[in-house]
């Protein structure tokens, strides 16, 4: 990054640096004298972080509690599962019925929710919709029969326990034996874990909803931009923003002014290692657990394979780096040849930090940690989907725009808005979104590097059912960053009504994005079969990531009765409203 | 600073005019919200079809609040289904959250006097309505000079921006006058935060606050912010030493470092400007009718 003089005066210090690197060991006692450690952490048991121990069989035993962590240097309560972060890896077997005893021993309610899994609605653990919550001493137990294979995860769906420490692995391996060879089998879960309060958070955000951004646009920046461009430039450059009244570098809502990453539970001065020999083959099933954080993971010196999406076999695609978001999991192979360290370098999508782990061949070694890319602006295309591309052909500057969207042949695409998506909840309507999948998102084109897209993912053996969609329905994703509220079709949740799948029957959902941010979407119970924009099929999918004014659709075979959650899974957005009830009858 | 009234506040008005003119002339395919006051109604031409983008470009992106008649009903899909037997969850949007924010507390220096001056923003509600108070005034000598309380109900009427409607009490100095107000508050194109409320007292008496602050971030934490005031009085209300029309008009520029987002010291001048009787009834009380002042405050929220 280029310094200025005005930038240097606000150059962060040394304490925001470990603050950035965590702690080596994240559940490291304070170091205090027991005079000065307070009460609450002397009494609490320390959480174990980092190798998530591995839970197998049919009956398991989950208790929920408060144990302690220090990931920066001040002790913090989490809310955990059998006492660590993450929670135990759960492995079954596809075709075995599991039965789990969720014991809570928190002061509040809590829930477990199994991600991606297919089950009956009553055993989804989503307080308010499939039950009313584990209640503080109660035990709950869930059963149901396991009817896939993959990497999944589980997680609280309370409140802000997610953000607070609950979240775990679930391996499920296939009845049949495992198509994918490997030697070596690590579970990578990524997560974002802050200090504060998670309602604290959310508050900050709803009186300042760009609290935790320090990317803005400055004055110093602007000069700088005018040196290099010239004035006009620099303000064209801007125009459309602060007409707008909308931010270019607006891609996280909480940044790493309050977030350490972690890996596996494991802050990037704790360095998680995974070992391997050289040679061999080694699985890594990346999980993303992080609440409000989109990763663009990369392994320097090695290209990842890969081989799942969301827990179902997909045709072997290798790239150099792949971005994923809140829900999402990816299974890759990689086979490191050299007798050395890798660093599994995850960056944060605003680029404000990382985490990072090792492969290497004996523990204690590690390799150099690639600085953090710059930040780049939201484009053209971010902002106003395939309007901007066709008008991007040798156009120059936003004048142009007029033209460019009269001599356009045409968008087949017909978006239709909601009606409720006029008034104050929502700040800007795509028209004329993008439907294309091959882009592989703000901060990632033509950065030198082989990136995964929504098109390189095929999974194996087609759509679940042949049938072509009886009926479509349209979700608008909107929301007011100003005010922090987030809604569908400009309502939230609280002001909605469900949504009715009638039982059997298959349909097609089209997500529209209104906003300016990735919004992984997830719907519960059933699975999303992924189409390109000519309707052939993609992906099978549980949690789908929609770009900035993009436009995609999925079948839905709406064979799970009951009633389902379908949100957003940013859980800031969640929260705020960004959220339905599916009721398939 | 010598300039006529008149014409800076033309100039302010045409500031946001302009603003407002421009914000129509966005890029098609974009959806905007419109300043009020602003009839865009009529230029909705077909915002759901791109076809409708013929040579009329800004009507078709410039959309205002009247959705078009194709447009979807939210509440199509659930078939008549309400929610089940299990209790639905109750997220952040049916909850409650409250901000204050000091504004400005400071110390006030002119040629000839020493006072603190205060103004804070209070709200406490959901998204879309809420109860807002809003509090400023100045001490002197330990008194309260003249302090202005308001408490309102704001509503949000668009995107950027919501209405307010409440009632003042001004006490200091002088018989307390109590006021209805409703007004407008929010974010103006180019990020210009305007506050713009119009009273009507006891006695026919009526009243007008137009509030323009603009923040140029210089750093990341250094953030320089010029500021712009202007009240008018219907009716002379001399035991408040307040002339009719244009009574006075203060503009100032601070520099405020935020140590945290929460925490800013700042330093600052301000010029302000009295007008017509409002400059007399100064005088006459051997105060200056235009003067430059330094402050320094603290500006802090939580």
């Amino acid at each position: 990054m280029k310094r200025t003089l005005l930038r240097s005066l606000a150059a962060p210090d040394q304490s925001r640096r470990r603050f950035v690197q965590g702690l080596a060991a994240g559940g490291a006692l304070l170091g205090l004298p027991p005079l000065l450690t307070p009460v609450w952490a002397l009494q609490a048991a320390m959480t174990r972080t980092g190798m998530a121990p591995v839970l197998t069989g049919t009956e398991f035993d989950l208790t929920i509690a408060e144990t302690m962590v220090n990931y920066t240097g001040k002790p913090r309560m989490a809310t955990t599962i059998n006492g660590s972060i993450p929670a135990p890896i759960l492995r079954w077997r596809e075709g075995d019925t599991v039965t789990l005893r969720v014991t809570n021993r928190l002061p509040v309610s809590t829930s477990i929710h199994w991600h991606g899994i297919i089950l009956p609605y009553r055993m989804d653990g989503v307080p308010g919709v499939s039950f009313t919550g584990i209640a503080p001493g109660e035990t709950f137990v869930y059963r149901f029969k396991v009817q896939q294979s993959g990497t999944y995860w589980y997680h609280s769906h309370t409140g802000f326990q997610e953000q607070t420490g609950m979240y775990g692995a679930i391996i499920i391996d296939p009845a049949r034996g495992s198509r994918i060879r490997a030697d070596r089998d690590y579970v990578i879960q990524l997560s974002d874990w802050t200090d504060e309060d998670p309602m604290d958070v959310l508050a900050k955000l709803k009186k300042q909803s760009d609290y935790y951004n320090f990317n803005q646009l400055t004055a110093g920046e602007f000069m700088q931009d005018a040196a290099e461009q010239g004035l006009d430039a620099a303000i064209t450059k801007r125009r459309m923003w602060n007409r707008m009244r909308m931010n270019p570098t607006d891609l996280a809502d909480i940044s790493a002014y309050t977030y350490t990453f972690l890996m596996n539970g494991t802050a990037p001065a704790g360095n998680w290692t995974g070992i391997f020999k050289p040679g061999e083959r080694v699985r890594l099933r990346f999980i993303g657990s992080g609440t409000q954080s989109f990763f663009d993971v990369r392994i320097p010196g090695l290209k990842m394979t890969v081989v799942h999406v969301d827990g179902q076999d997909v045709e072997p695609v290798t790239v150099d780096e792949f971005r994923f978001g809140p829900g999402e999991t990816y299974d890759v192979i990689v086979a490191p040849k050299q007798d050395r360290a890798y660093t599994i370098f995850a960056q944060s999508m605003d680029r404000t930090g990382y985490a990072r782990g090792t492969l290497a061949p004996r523990a204690g070694m590690q390799a150099k940690v690639p600085a953090l890319d710059e930040l780049q602006w939201l484009t053209m295309t971010d902002m106003m989907g395939s309007m901007a591309q066709g008008a991007m052909g040798g156009m120059q500057g936003m004048s142009g725009m007029h033209h460019g969207a009269m001599s356009m042949g045409g968008n087949p695409v017909h978006a239709r808005h909601a009606r409720t998506e006029y008034g104050p909840s929502v700040d800007m309507r795509v028209d004329t979104p993008r439907t294309n999948l091959d882009d592989p998102g703000i901060g990632l084109r033509n950065n030198g590097r082989r990136v995964l897209t929504h098109a390189d993912l095929h999974t194996l053996g087609g759509p679940l059912d042949a049938r072509d969609a009886e009926r479509e329905i349209e979700l608008h994703l909107t929301g007011n960053m100003e005010r922090y509220t987030w809604s569908l079709d400009g309502l939230e949740f609280g002001k909605s009504t469900p949504v009715h799948f009638r039982h059997g029957e298959r349909l097609r959902v089209i997500l529209h994005n209104d906003t300016m941010m990735t919004h992984p979407m997830h719907l519960h119970g059933m699975w999303s079969e992924q189409e390109t924009p000519d309707g052939s099929f993609l992906a099978r999918r549980h949690t789908i990531s929609v770009q900035p004014a993009q436009r995609i659709s999925f079948l839905v075979n709406a064979d799970a009765l009951g009633r389902w959650a379908w949100h957003c899974h940013l859980l800031y957005h969640m929260d705020s409203g960004m959220f339905r009830e599916v009721v398939v009858a | 600073m010598m300039y006529k009234p008149v014409s800076l506040f033309a100039a302010v008005v045409m500031v946001l005019g302009l603003s407002t003119a421009q914000a129509q002339d966005a890029a098609p395919g974009m959806a905007m919200d419109a300043m009020p006051g602003m009839d865009h109604s009529k230029m909705n031409s077909g915002s759901g079809s791109p076809a409708g983008h013929g040579a009329a470009m800004a009507p078709a992106a410039m959309q205002g609040r009247s959705e078009p008649e194709n447009a979807r009903d939210p509440h199509a899909y659930s078939d008549g289904y309400d929610f089940g037997d299990v209790p639905r969850p109750r997220l952040a949007d049916e909850k409650s959250f409250y901000s204050v924010l000091v504004d400005r507390l400071e110390r006030v220096k002119s040629s000839d006097n020493v006072s603190g001056f205060y103004d804070l923003e209070a709200w406490y509600g959901r998204d879309y309505d809420r109860a807002v108070l809003k509090a400023e005034g100045s001490v002197d000598s330990n008194t309260l000079e003249d302090a202005s309380t308001e408490l309102l109900w704001g509503h949000a009427l668009a995107t950027y921006w919501d209405t307010q409607l409440g009632a003042r009490y001004d006490s200091g100095s002088g018989p307390n006058r109590k006021w209805l107000a409703f007004g407008v508050q929010g974010l103006a194109p180019y990020w210009f935060e305007v506050d713009a409320t119009a009273y009507i007292g006891e006695g026919g008496r009526t009243a007008a606050n137009f509030e323009g602050i603009y923040e140029l971030l210089l750093t990341q934490k250094l953030i320089l912010q010029p500021r712009i005031e202007a009240d008018w009085y219907g009716k002379r209300d001399a035991r408040r030493d307040l002339g009719d029309g244009l009574s006075e008009i203060n503009t100032g520029l601070r520099l405020r470092y935020e140590i945290r987002r929460e925490f800013a010291p700042y330093l600052g001048v301000e010029w302000a400007r009295k007008f017509g009787d409002s400059k007399d009834f100064a005088r006459a009380a051997g105060e200056q009718s235009s003067e430059a002042r330094f402050v320094a405050g603290l500006r802090f929220w939580f």
